[in-house]
């Protein structure tokens, strides 16, 4: 699965440590009252979410919600690319109404993916609050947006990549950096970066 | 008017059954006998490797004066025959007003006569203003030059109209030329009944209504002994038709447009309004049909029906778009790569129906041949220029043609009417003082 | 099956710029278009309706021929892409004046139109003003030769309320010769391996058919039982002038469902009507209302598919290479 130039970060047992501790942190902080929903954002957000959200049931013993967010309607970069990307849909089983939603993705970056799915969860209701927890946060915001919960922050290139790959889309669990020059074309695994 | 010697070119005239590498002499607009010739010529053809034959003659055109200049004159029409290789066309009656007087005749030679370019006559119209009524003047149309009659676009839809004129006619021997096409059956069509217009849902024109025009038609040639003449056959049955009525000794005959025997109704899926035209074109099998009745000479003829259509009213919706396309400047290409090249017909077989056999239907006793004496119209033929047709080109005033852009091979390449070089692409036309090669 | 499974069956990614019919496409483009328009359905069952894909971009509405409800639909569908939208009929245009629908097309294209929705009684004006203007080119019904999205909806009613669509036997009753729908229905449905059956009186249901790859029948009754799916033809009255069936009363005693003819029928015999409907001559009011009858998810199921199409279609137009005057 090791590409040319793959740098590896993190592998299968750390990234199993960073979700525990992230989906501790998340139980820690869960208000009595209120339902916690997590919406993972296409692609890998989805199954990041459906983990933490099964770690979490496990610690509490309370039913999470997850849904998954398709924010490619929302992007501000659409007009710009090429062909559009096939939708996946949005599929959110739960009302997100005065509900405590957290926002799951793999790699955060730039933060205009996060402005995206903020706006489209928005439009489906009005959560009580919305939290942000990301596996990676790799520097380079473009716009305010912090993540609340973080599995692993680093230090990277502007022009660098970082992939994430989970279980159960991808074979194993594993964190990488791609120096830009190095990059081979693997567009299926690759963090969702701005343009 | 100069000497002419056309130098070493394959002599092709089928009315005297000439194939031949030889040389052609014209002097004071007229033939000279094959072997004749003089020790100068003040305009010297060199036309090794190209056909030489008697002028084409089209049977079949549209000139559009009086009435739609826009679409075409008598000038840019006849120019666009001899761009094409064609020295004398006979041009429809359907102008506005009508060719159904003697005048209205007249005018076209006159005007024709001004251009000097082909040669132009004039089929009148079978009835008074091509309403099918009443006969049109006919005997005055004939004093008026008239060689032909019909109401072509319009069918003669009465029987009885059509009878008496094939009777009528006799008097002047005068062939009545007919687009066979029962109306009823073709209201709001734009192309072929079949498959093809179910899948684009487009307006059919069964050929049913062709096959039945022409089973009537010859039989009322034959009751009355007159002659008619189909014009742009298009179907089978039509074919198999005049093949049978001429079996049985009827005076019938029929021509046959390039279009119809190198495009089908598949060409429609385009959308192109320069793929309708009427009749419509048929399906493969009716083009093999029309291919094997010009092989067994039951269709005599190739004729263009050359029909010029302004831009801006061909670029309509193909249903508002009118029928027709300009083919004066395509007949010898088309022809050559549908029916030569194919294998289907002889450069003299193709050029009898192009040349010799109209001359014989018009009655033009000193055209459509090559023997001493006759009218010095002739066609110097490139058979092996390959070239693409490029409408832009066109002298005719429209550019409605299908065929833009075909990788063609034969072209007309220098024209002779009445002992005068009216038209030449260049190069093989020396004159005065130069020598004649040994 | 759920929108992620569609999408990713969802094979083909499109590539083309216009639509034109649904001829030319392929079973996976097709169901490219269908799984789009999943995601688009989830979005009309939102308290906030609307999403920001298209913004800045404009969809004109070039109507020949009326047609308020297809007109709304694609209206409703690029505002709820955040599209602006003008709609342009030809009553109200200088084509009385002898300006050719070309002309129209351009002045409208020189306006900033990206996508242009043409609607037009003659077929091929799609395809012909296709290869005159830059913007992109969705036909919403041209003549008796296509009208695509309508079936696409079609396709995509019956796939929510079947799960598939292969397999299924499929009747088109009524005017077949003379309906867009039919056609680009027969193309469709053919393609995604449904079994097509054309059902009214031989003046409308001509010879030849069967070579389209389906079966022709004049008996309603007799097919009836076999149908999975009814899709109803309008038919219009001017056909009865024209001589293509003696009367209207005669065409219903024959081809109108009626709560008789769905009993004829499978229990679960899906019911369309591409509409406007003429109650009590293709459908009776009871049958159109009943429990078999999938008219309004047909509507609904109308704004998912244009939606998806604007969208696809959108994707495929270069930002800011287009020219402009």
């Amino acid at each position: 699965m090791k590409n040319l130039g793959e740098h590896r970060i993190s592998d299968g047992p750390a990234v199993e440590r960073m979700l525990a501790a992230m989906a501790g942190e998340l139980a820690r902080t869960r208000r009595a009252e209120v339902a916690l929903r997590l919406v993972g954002v296409r692609t890998r957000g989805v199954p990041l979410a459906v983990r933490l959200a099964g770690e979490i049931e496990r610690l509490t013993g309370e039913p999470v919600g997850v849904g998954a967010l398709e924010i490619t309607l929302y992007r501000d970069d659409l007009a710009l690319s090429p062909a559009w990307p096939v939708l996946r849909g949005t599929e959110i089983p739960f009302d997100i109404e005065r509900a405590d939603v957290v926002l799951v993705d793999d790699v955060l970056f730039t933060g205009r993916t996060i402005r995206a799915a903020l706006n489209a969860v928005c439009d489906l209701g009005r959560p009580a609050s919305v939290r942000l927890a990301v596996l990676v946060d790799r520097g380079h915001r473009e716009l305010p947006i912090q993540a609340d919960v973080v599995g692993l922050a680093i230090e990277t290139g502007r022009e660098d990549h970082v992939r994430v790959r989970l279980r159960p889309i991808d074979p194993a669990d594993e964190i990488v950096t791609v120096v830009r020059n190095d990059l081979t074309d693997h567009p299926a695994t690759e963090a969702r970066p701005a343009p | 008017m100069a000497t002419i010697l056309i130098n070493g070119g394959r002599i092709i005239d089928p009315s005297q059954g000439l194939d031949q590498v030889g040389d052609l002499w014209i002097s004071r607009g007229r033939i000279l006998p094959m072997g004749g010739g003089f020790d100068d010529a003040e305009v010297v053809i060199d036309a090794r490797g190209m056909i030489v034959c008697p002028g084409l003659i089209d049977i079949h055109v549209h000139l559009r004066e009086p009435g739609n200049e826009e679409d075409e004159t008598i000038a840019t029409g006849a120019a666009a025959a001899l761009a094409g290789g064609v020295t004398s066309v006979a041009c429809m009656p359907n102008t506005i007003p009508a060719i159904d007087t003697q005048a209205a005749a007249e005018f076209i030679l006159l005007q024709a006569q001004r251009a000097r370019q082909a040669n132009v006559f004039p089929v009148g119209a079978v009835s008074k203003g091509r309403q099918g009524a009443e006969l049109a003047e006919l005997g005055q149309l004939v004093a008026g030059g008239a060689v032909a009659f019909t109401d072509d676009g319009a069918p003669v839809a009465s029987a009885d109209l059509m009878r008496r004129a094939l009777q009528y006619s006799r008097m002047f021997d005068r062939v009545i030329m007919q687009h066979c096409q029962v109306p009823e059956l073709t209201v709001g069509g734009v192309m072929n009944e079949g498959i093809e217009s179910m899948r684009l849902g487009l307006g059919g024109m069964p050929a049913a209504a062709e096959d039945i025009m022409v089973a009537r038609d010859i039989r009322l040639a034959e009751i009355t002994g007159g002659r008619i003449h189909i014009q742009h056959i298009s179907t089978a049955r039509s074919v198999e038709l005049v093949r049978e009525g001429k079996r049985r000794g009827v005076r019938v005959t029929a021509e046959a447009c390039p279009h119809h025997f190198s495009l089908t109704d598949e060409n429609l899926r385009t959308f192109d309004s320069n793929f309708k035209m009427n009749p419509p074109l048929r399906t493969w099998s009716d083009v093999e049909a029309v291919i094997g009745g010009l092989k067994d000479n039951t269709i005599e003829f190739i004729a263009t029906d050359h029909a010029p259509h302004a831009r801006e009213k061909k670029m309509r919706e193909i249903d508002q778009a009118p029928f027709g396309i300009v083919g004066l400047e395509t007949l010898v290409p088309i022809t050559a790569k549908a029916l030569i090249e194919s294998g289907h017909l002889t450069w003299p077989e193709a050029i009898a129906k192009m040349s010799c056999n109209p001359a014989v239907l018009l009655g033009l006793v000193d055209k459509g041949t090559l023997r001493g004496g006759a009218d010095a119209d002739v066609t110097i033929i490139d058979p092996e220029t390959r070239w693409t047709i490029d409408p832009a080109e066109f002298r005719s005033k429209s550019k409605n043609t299908p065929f833009g852009g075909w990788e063609v091979n034969a072209r007309a390449h220098t024209v002779i009417v009445g002992g005068e070089v009216r038209y030449t692409r260049g190069g093989i036309v020396q004159h005065a003082g130069a020598s004649v090669p040994a | 099956m759920t929108a992620t499974n569609h999408a990713e069956t969802a094979a083909a990614v499109w590539t083309r710029k216009h639509l034109l019919g649904l001829e030319e496409l392929s079973a996976e483009e097709i169901t490219a278009i269908l799984d789009t328009a999943e995601s688009f359905a989830e979005v009309s069952t939102r308290s906030r309706k609307k999403v920001p894909a298209l913004q800045g971009r404009i969809v004109f509405n070039l109507f020949f021929e009326n047609s308020t409800r297809t007109r709304t639909s694609f209206s409703l569908a690029a505002k709820r892409l955040s599209a602006d939208t003008q709609d342009f009929t030809a009553s109200a245009s200088s084509l009385s004046k002898g300006e050719s629908f070309i002309d129209t097309a351009r002045n409208i294209e020189a306006m900033g139109a990206d996508i242009l929705v043409i609607r037009h009684p003659t077929p091929g004006t799609p395809h012909l003003l296709s290869q005159h203007v830059d913007c992109a080119i969705i036909n919403a019904g041209d003549g008796a030769h296509e009208h695509p999205t309508q079936a696409l909806l079609d396709l995509m009613t019956i796939r929510r309320a079947r799960g598939k669509i292969e397999g299924l036997s499929v009747c088109l009753l009524g005017d077949i010769a003379h309906s867009r729908v039919a056609r680009s229905n027969i193309h469709a449905l053919k393609k995604l391996g449904a079994h097509v059956i054309l059902c009214g009186p031989p003046t409308l249901v001509p010879r030849g058919w069967e070579r389209f790859g389906c079966e022709v029948v004049h008996q309603l009754d007799e097919v009836l039982p076999r149908c999975d799916v009814m899709n109803v033809l309008r038919i219009q009255f001017e056909r009865q002038q024209r001589g293509l069936f003696p009367s209207v009363s005669e065409y219903s005693q024959f081809y109108m469902m009626t709560k008789d003819r769905i009993r004829l029928g499978k229990p679960d015999l899906l019911l369309l009507a591409p509409g406007p409907i003429n109650r009590g001559v293709e459908l009776t009011p009871e049958v159109a209302d009943g429990p078999n009858s999938a008219i309004l998810d047909q509507v609904a199921n109308g704004l998912a598919i244009r939606m998806a199409v604007l969208y696809l279609l959108s994707g495929r137009i270069e930002a800011g290479s287009r020219h402009r005057d």
